[in-house]
């Protein structure tokens, strides 16, 4: 059976078909989940795509954190399951607290919407598994708060537990430590600013988000928690309840 | 009790303000050459039924923290007063 991914849609987001066709042309399952719905419908990975949700009114991500389906996310997180939030959606995350830190406004005040060069720093994410650490992605950014902040003692945590997921090569947004994207502890919830699903075909000008969205569906395809210390066992050897 | 709330949503200290700067780099231009510290900032004004000016305030910095201000990069003041009530002729 194929991987079903949710993808959260609030009043205002504007990205959802994006990532739906996107994971679909990599044979993936897509639902979308409005903003409303109490439960995440048995998905196997969650996307939180970009957008306005809610206008982005009082802060971006403010009020859409408490939309009945961020509930959800959140108990699906907290059991390990695969969440990812693009653009909009990592601005939810930080909102929600599923993530660490806050998105400003871009230094310079100016909406970007340009390709971006991102480093992979970690290949301990739901989002970057299959990546090689080091690599130079391709990959569209497209926003005007994507500037990364946080107090010192959360950057030296996420520093020192390879929680940066990707950093900009030629910093666009004056974002703390050119942080592109990060992940909670347990690698299984990531937030990122640039647009994987926009990078995920030749026409598009590059294909090279395809790999992180591959490891998204690879780990949505596995039992939870596919980043611990040590590996999933294979299938068929839990030990059995009935001896 | 009907209290009036009024809540000062600034950035603290160090997060980007870019339309403040860009102000401040605007007044020169009119011959304000002694601006500086601009700020721009959100001001929320409310109204609040509550037993006591105690419990109003606890009530509002509740909902500063859940969701009117983001302390990570936000800090916020609250002015509170005590609305007059309406009279009905």
């Amino acid at each position: 059976m194929s991987v079903n991914v949710g993808v959260v849609l609030f009043p205002g987001t504007n990205c959802e078909l994006d990532v739906v066709r996107a994971v679909e042309q990599l044979g993936a399952d897509a639902t979308l989940l409005w903003h409303g719905d109490e439960s995440v419908g048995g998905c196997d990975a969650v996307v939180v795509p970009g957008g306005f949700a809610h206008g982005d009114y009082l802060r971006t991500g403010a009020i859409a954190r408490f939309s009945p389906v961020m509930r959800a996310v959140s108990v699906f997180a907290a059991d390990g399951g695969p969440v990812v939030g693009i653009c909009n959606g990592f601005q939810v995350l930080t909102e929600a607290g599923l993530l660490p830190g806050a998105l400003q406004k871009n230094a310079g005040l100016r909406f970007l919407c340009q390709t971006a060069e991102l480093r992979v720093e970690t290949s301990r994410s739901v989002l970057t598994g299959l990546a090689v650490p080091g690599s130079v992605l391709r990959v569209p950014i497209n926003h005007f708060e994507g500037n990364y902040v946080c107090d010192p003692d959360t950057l030296r945590r996420l520093r020192d537990d390879d929680r940066v997921v990707v950093r900009y090569v030629d910093n666009p947004n004056g974002s703390l430590d050119d942080i592109a994207g990060i992940a909670n502890e347990a690698g299984n919830v990531v937030g990122l600013m640039p647009h994987p699903e926009r990078a995920s075909d030749p026409l598009l000008g590059s294909d090279d988000g395809i790999v992180l969205l591959r490891s998204l569906l690879a780990a949505a395809g596995q039992p939870a928690s596919p980043f611990g210390t040590e590996p999933a066992p294979p299938f068929g050897t839990e030990p059995s309840l009935s001896g | 009790m009907r209290y009036a709330v009024r809540i000062d949503v600034t950035h603290l200290p160090g997060v980007l303000d870019p339309a403040g700067a860009t102000v401040e780099r605007a007044l020169p231009a009119l011959g304000y050459d002694n601006v500086s510290e601009v700020s721009i900032a959100k001001t929320i004004r409310l109204a609040l039924d509550a037993d006591s000016e105690a419990a109003a305030r606890t009530q509002v910095d509740e909902m500063c923290h859940q969701l009117l201000a983001n302390p990570v990069i936000e800090r916020y003041t609250v002015e509170l007063t005590e609305a007059v009530a309406e009279v009905s002729s």
